[in-house]
C-alpha cells in the first residue's frame, strides 16, 4: 500500500467516500450535497491517460501499468491511444525541440477538463544527462502547462502512484490550477 | 585470418597505407582519395570480403577530421577499421553507399552532424535535423546561444 503524504500537497484532502448523502428509500435514492463534488469525484477517479511515452521513464509507466503495481486500481485503467479519449497526459521521458510540436498539439487534442504530470528529470527541467545540448527542451511546461511533478530518473513506479493519487487529490478540491498553485 | 595476415593482403593493395597499431582490431590509415577504390577491392576481394560496414561515423580532432568505418566479414569474421583524416574547412570523401547500402542513411547522418560532403551520394540532405537547422551540433566547436550554456 503506498502511504499518502498528503502534506506536500496545497490541497485540503478531501472526505474519500461518495461525496454526498444516501438517504435509503424504497426502490434506492441518493441526496447530493453538491452536484459539483460528484462530478469531481467521478472525474478523478476515471482519469483515462494518453498513451505517451518518449524514453526510459515510459519503461517504469509501463511497470506502474503492470501487475504489480497496476494503477487500474486507482482508476487509470483505460490507457487511451488518442488523444481524443484521454485526459490525463503522463509526459514520460525526454521532450526534444522536435518532439514539443507534437506534444503541443496532442495537449491541445485532447478535451477537457485535461490534465498533465510530468515525469522524472527531463520532463521536469530536461534531464540530467542531455541538459546542456542543442536539442531538448529544458522542461516539458515550456510547452504546456503541467499539474504535477515527479522527480526521479527514472522515478519509482511508486512515485508515479503518488503523483496519480495527488492528482486525483487536486481535482478533488475542485480548485482550479491557478488556485492551487497560489495556496489560496 | 589474422590481423598479420590481413595486414599482408591489405599492403599488397594498397602499398601507400599505413597502420595503426594497439588496437583490438587491425586499423588503416589512408588518405580520402584512396579510399573508394580500396574499398571497392576490400569488398569484392576473394579473401578479404568485407561485405559488412557496422559503424561508419566521424571524429572531430579540432584540427581535422576523421572518417572512421568499421568493416566485418560474415565470412571469415574478421573485423577492419578504417581510418580517413580530412581537412576541416573542406571536408570531402567518396561515398560507399553503392557497395554497403548502410552507409546511405550514416553518411547523411555524419553529413548533417560533422558537415562532411560525400561525392556521389544520391541522395545528400539532413536526416534527423530539421531542414532549416544551422551549424553541425557534433563538431567541437559548434555554439548554440540559444540552447546550450559555456561552462
Amino acid at each position: 500500500m503506498v502511504t499518502r503524504q498528503l502534506e506536500q500537497v496545497k490541497v485540503q484532502p478531501k472526505e474519500e467516500t461518495f461525496p454526498g448523502q444516501i438517504h435509503e428509500t424504497p426502490g434506492g435514492g441518493i441526496v447530493l450535497s453538491k452536484l459539483e463534488d460528484v462530478i469531481n469525484w467521478a472525474r478523478s477517479n476515471s482519469l483515462w491517460p494518453l498513451t505517451f511515452a518518449t524514453s526510459c521513464c515510459g519503461i517504469e509507466m509501463m511497470s506502474v501499468a503492470g501487475a504489480k503495481y497496476d494503477f487500474s486500481r486507482f482508476g487509470f485503467e483505460v490507457a487511451r491511444a488518442t488523444p481524443r479519449q484521454a485526459d490525463v497526459i503522463i509526459i514520460a521521458g525526454t521532450i526534444v525541440n522536435k518532439m514539443a510540436p507534437v506534444l503541443k498539439r496532442l495537449y491541445d487534442q485532447m478535451a477537457d477538463p485535461k490534465y498533465v504530470i510530468a515525469m522524472g528529470a527531463c520532463a521536469i527541467s530536461g534531464g540530467p544527462f542531455f541538459y546542456n545540448t542543442y536539442s531538448v527542451v529544458k522542461g516539458a511546461d515550456h510547452v504546456i502547462p503541467v499539474d504535477v511533478y515527479i522527480a526521479g530518473c527514472p522515478p519509482r513506479p511508486e512515485a508515479l502512484l503518488n503523483a496519480l493519487i495527488t492528482l486525483q487529490e487536486k481535482i478533488k478540491s475542485g480548485k482550479t490550477r491557478e488556485q492551487i498553485k497560489s495556496g489560496v | 585470418m589474422t590481423n598479420e595476415e590481413l595486414k599482408t593482403n591489405i599492403t599488397a593493395l594498397l602499398p601507400s597505407a599505413t597502420f595503426e597499431e594497439g588496437g583490438e582490431w587491425l586499423t588503416v590509415l589512408m588518405d580520402p582519395k584512396e579510399w573508394k577504390p580500396f574499398a571497392q577491392q576490400i569488398r569484392f576481394d576473394d579473401a578479404l570480403q568485407c561485405n559488412y560496414l557496422f559503424c561508419l561515423t566521424c571524429i572531430d580532432w579540432k584540427t581535422h577530421l576523421t572518417m572512421v568505418y568499421h568493416l566485418s566479414s560474415t565470412a571469415f569474421r574478421h573485423n577492419l577499421v578504417v581510418k580517413a583524416k580530412m581537412d576541416r574547412s573542406i571536408p570531402v570523401i567518396e561515398t560507399v553507399c553503392d557497395i554497403w547500402r548502410t552507409a546511405e542513411f550514416h553518411e547523411r547522418e555524419v553529413f548533417e552532424l560533422f558537415g562532411v560532403t560525400f561525392l556521389n551520394h544520391p541522395d545528400l540532405r539532413k536526416l534527423i535535423l530539421t531542414d532549416d537547422f544551422e551549424g553541425f551540433p557534433l563538431r567541437k566547436d559548434f555554439e548554440d546561444t540559444v540552447n546550450m550554456i559555456r561552462l
